[in-house]
């Protein structure tokens, strides 16, 4: 038997504004607990809410970055239902009228193509609380701190096919709200976190089969897990004779499996209905039009352009562009070197520069070697300075902070020798010191070149420049085996 | 002085014949003496209340002094007083201390009034004769055995028997109408989004509005004038200019039109009252206005979509209400669960309870298109009624309630009964106009309400048509005999 999965993804991004969705509380991340709640957050009668305008703005941004309809009027709704660190016993969401509705964005598929994905709607509304169970001998603290903290809620269409796929949505969706900068993206303090609707079906059943909400899934990584596990659970259970229940399932990451939250039965009526408290917005074309005006290039564009301007394969200039701050990086290091170093540039960043970023946890922003130092090195190798290696050496340097490229090639001594004569010398004084080698090599034992090339780079402490060493020693030793 | 009115005694205290602080002593005395009979007050702030009075009277001395400057006033429990309790009538807030003004007493106090406490209401004001109080109803000075009327039952009390010449209210079906009808004093509720909500403790959110109770039209122009004008804390109050109440007070009344609502005279009227309330009508026509009937073809549904809408958003507003921040809370509970079923339990009374159970049910999704949203349909036909009869018409004219101040007790077995003792006033606040109750007479030797409803954003219009009838006419000054 043969079964397709069918994943719709829901994502929380969290707004990059400075006070909270309808309070002026800040929403700065980690501040002790319950000091960012103001009465508002606290709920105490009598208080109001009001709309931070700059929530809608980033909302509409998103929504124009993905070609979606932003509706004229837009209406906040309640949510309600009673949690300890839900502090008015409601939140206040979007329910039919949400702010950003009809959306796409397209990922790329493993076979080299490309899949546009529904985003049926993105909505404005308040984060919860949060309940803390340990540490308080069987009680439990509330920190209202996070309470209020703008969200956005991002919802695709049922179009992703695979774990794979979904993790390349997310992944784009990830890199489009930093690019916009409306979301920091940290998953691990909660900023960007995703929920996961996952079925599956008989291949070409045009019904879709029960769906299973997925919670709790807060990296790439056990997205993809989760959601292989869920897939397999769900066909063993239909292959054995079972039936899929409709429930929300919370996936473990230490045990790599989801258990059941709560059935279909146990839903809550969460009783919407429009916010009295709160008008509808009314969005009009000009507050749209200055919103547009805010918007960067966006990383498919970007990807296209840095295709065309730096002749970079589709694959490179993904991977350059996944990120606005690791893009702004390397057309840094671009126009420091010159144009003529977009390729060898491409390589150190996705190379030695991301190697030693992700070995040492730092991010781009912070690297210790700057677009202008790696630039630096670039024209030291075209200009035959150094060559490759003895780079890899100096960027190790300079990555420890030793000083720029230059600074280093003097200090070590490592200018490469181009000399022809200097590399003779020591061509002359490698082949006296091996005369059987010398011998071998002239009755037909070509790949000792690469043995005498070894000698006389060791002899010159690796300075001499590879390719005259290579065309010196072929005229010196002759053809091999004449 | 306890007689006078807001107008008379800001004249006196800026001709310093008087001095804040003798007014205040003179008016807590009084409350001493007699909230024992009317229970109209949950809280007296005397301490505060004369050292405000003593800022008043320097104001007075440098010359700082605004109209308002040294008035004793009082706040219904449900306004926000910093530092005060504030119960709503509630053994949920008995313990309630706010930490924050509501925007109406900063922008009172900033006018320089005299806090004298906070008075009686229903229960989270749901109610219509003040017998819902966790604190005990309030009874009515021109009857002890009759009820105030409610939900501002204490404030219209507190006014009508010469405890305070003004007081604070709320309105979300009539509450301020009502009592101010059965008690004999004036009432005012504005137009939705005149005043601020922000800090008064949420009913029924699209409904409510900041109002106020006084003895006469011009303590009402006075007093609205002080708390009037947008909020940025409120997104519904409405940031619209705010005009001179008191200068538009004597503009003669030739041309106004006065439409009289075929449905506010039929079943439901006493036919003494009805008189009552027809000699009031005789009076406008002699002041020179149009007198014409129009209709409110809608008005007999205004009831029941009410009790839809005001609870449903009531079951949510009074959400936050779980023992878990504020409030009553629970003896040990066992667990969440139990937490909240008895701190809410036991905190909320039957008709709260009552209510809560209506709305959640209202907007649950089996029921939320035949009852939340065809409420709201009624709504929307009930305002279009206002709309077309405003073309005819200046201004709406009618009885406030259907009968005098009936008995304690009375009605409190049979809430469906008690909420059809608004059936006159809940429109206006389904609609958000302003409206506005007056004595316009007695029966039986008990005071009867006249309403007038306005225009959106017209209260000057009702401010002027009542203060010319009480140049006509001696209604508003008659005082219940026990509290003279």
């Amino acid at each position: 038997m043969e079964w397709e999965t069918v994943i719709g993804l829901e994502v929380h991004a969290q707004l990059m504004t400075r006070s909270k969705i309808f309070s002026g509380a800040s929403t700065a991340y980690g501040a002790a607990p319950n000091t960012q709640a103001c009465a508002v957050d606290l709920a105490m009668p009598g208080t109001l809410p009001v709309l931070n305008e700059e929530a809608l703005r980033m909302a509409v941004k998103f929504g124009l970055a993905i070609g979606a309809e932003i509706p004229d009027r837009s209406v906040f709704a309640r949510k309600n239902y009673f949690y300890p660190d839900l502090p008015k016993g409601y939140q206040i969401s979007q329910h039919d009228q949400p702010v950003v509705a009809n959306g796409y964005i397209e990922i790329d598929l493993e076979d080299g193509t490309t899949k546009r994905i529904g985003i049926i709607r993105a909505h404005l509304e308040e984060d919860a609380g949060k309940s803390l169970h340990e540490d308080f001998h069987g009680l439990t603290g509330i920190d209202l701190h996070r309470a209020g903290t703008p969200l956005l809620e991002i919802v695709s269409a049922p179009d992703l096919r695979s774990a794979k796929e979904a993790v390349a949505y997310l992944k784009k969706l990830h890199s489009l709200v930093t690019y916009l900068e409306i979301c920091d993206g940290n998953m691990q303090e909660g900023s960007f976190r995703c929920d996961a609707n996952v079925s599956v079906r008989r291949k070409g059943d045009p019904c879709f089969g029960t769906r299973v909400e997925l919670k709790n899934i807060n990296s790439f990584r056990f997205v993809e897990r989760a959601i292989n596990y869920e897939v397999e659970r769900q066909i063993d259970l239909l292959e054995s004779g079972g039936q899929v229940v409709q429930e929300t399932r919370l996936y473990d990451a230490d045990r790599n499996e989801t258990r059941s939250m709560r059935t279909k039965e146990e839903a809550t009526d969460y009783r919407y209905f429009p916010d009295p408290d709160l008008l509808p917005v009314v969005i009009t074309s000009e507050f749209i039009e200055s919103v547009r005006k805010t918007l960067p290039e966006l990383p498919d564009a970007k990807r296209d352009r840095f295709m065309e301007q730096y002749g970079l394969s589709r694959y490179d200039a993904d991977v350059l562009t996944s990120t606005r701050e690791l893009a702004d990086y390397y057309e840094a290091v671009v126009r420091a070197a010159g144009q003529d170093q977009a390729k060898p540039a491409a390589n150190w960043v996705m190379g030695e520069l991301s190697g030693a970023l992700n070995r040492d946890g730092i991010d781009i922003t912070a690297s210790p070697v700057s677009a202008e130092m790696l630039a630096q090195l670039l024209q030291r190798i075209a200009d035959n300075t150094i060559s490759g290696r003895i780079a890899k050496e100096v960027f190790e340097a300079m990555w420890e902070g030793e000083g720029s490229a230059d600074e280093i090639i003097e200090k070590r001594g490592l200018k490469q020798i181009t000399d022809v004569a200097a590399i003779e010398a020591m061509i002359d004084e490698v082949l006296a010191a091996h005369p059987k080698q010398v011998e071998q090599y002239k009755s037909g034992q070509a790949k000792l070149l690469g043995y005498f090339v070894g000698q006389v780079m060791k002899l010159s402490g690796g300075k001499a420049n590879p390719a005259q060493l290579n065309q010196l020693l072929r005229q010196k030793l002759g053809s091999a085996g004449e | 002085m306890h007689d006078k009115t807001i107008a008379e005694l800001s004249a006196a205290l800026a001709a310093r014949e008087l001095s804040a602080v003798e007014l205040t002593q003179a008016l807590l005395d009084r409350i001493e003496a007699h909230n024992g009979t009317l229970n109209a007050f949950i809280t007296v702030t005397a301490e505060q209340a004369l050292e405000q009075a003593r800022r008043a009277d320097e104001r007075i001395a440098k010359g700082e002094a605004g109209a308002l400057t040294g008035i004793p006033i009082a706040h219904k429990d449900n306004f926000c007083t910093a530092g005060v309790l504030t119960t709503c009538a509630s053994r949920m807030l008995h313990n309630f201390v706010p930490p924050y003004d509501a925007t109406v007493v900063a922008r009172l106090e900033e006018a320089g009034v005299v806090m004298l406490g906070k008075t009686n209401m229903d229960e989270f004001a749901m109610g219509s004769s003040n017998e819902t109080s966790y604190y005990g109803p309030v009874k009515n000075p021109w009857d002890t055995e009759r009820v105030p009327g409610g939900s501002s039952g204490g404030s219209a009390a507190a006014v009508a028997a010469g405890l305070v010449p003004g007081a604070t209210a709320t309105d979300t079906g009539g509450s301020v109408r009502q009592p101010a009808a059965f008690c004999g004093v004036s009432g005012l509720k504005p137009t939705y989004g005149r005043v601020s909500r922000y800090g008064i403790v949420a009913f029924a959110s699209s409904l409510d509005q900041a109002s106020v109770i006084a003895r006469s039209a011009e303590d009402l122009a006075l007093l609205l004038q002080a708390m009037a004008g947008f909020d940025e804390r409120d997104s519904t109050c409405v940031d619209l200019a705010v005009p001179d109440y008191r200068a538009g007070l004597e503009q003669p009344l030739d041309g106004v039109r006065i439409g009289l609502p075929r449905e506010y005279f039929q079943d439901g009227v006493e036919p003494e009252l009805a008189k009552v309330i027809e000699a009031a009508v005789e009076e406008y026509r002699r002041l020179g206005a149009e007198i014409k009937e129009v209709s409110l073809p809608h008005n007999a549904l205004a009831v029941a979509a009410y009790h839809v809408i005001a609870p449903a958003e009531a079951s949510s507003n009074l959400a936050r209400f779980d023992g878990v921040r504020y409030g009553y809370r629970c003896e040990n509970p066992r667990d969440l669960e139990d937490l909240y079923m008895r701190s809410r339990g036991e905190g909320f009374g039957t008709e709260v309870k009552r209510r809560l159970l209506i709305g959640t049910r209202a907007l649950l999704a089996e029921y939320y298109q035949d009852a939340f949203l065809k409420a709201q349909k009624i709504r929307r036909l009930i305002h279009n009624d206002f709309i077309e009869a405003f073309k005819q018409v200046d201004v709406l004219l009618g009885p406030t309630t259907g009968a005098p101040a009936f008995r304690l007790g009375e009605k409190s077995a049979d809430p469906v009964q008690m909420y059809l003792t608004d059936v006159f006033t809940i429109a206006a606040n389904l609609a958000g106009l302003p409206a506005l109750s007056l004595p316009a007479g007695q029966v039986d030797g008990l005071p009867v309400g006249m309403q007038l409803i306005g225009r959106h954003f017209d209260e000057a219009r009702l401010l002027n048509l009542a203060h010319r009838f009480q140049q006509a006419t001696d209604w508003h000054t008659v005082r219940p005999q026990n509290f003279e």
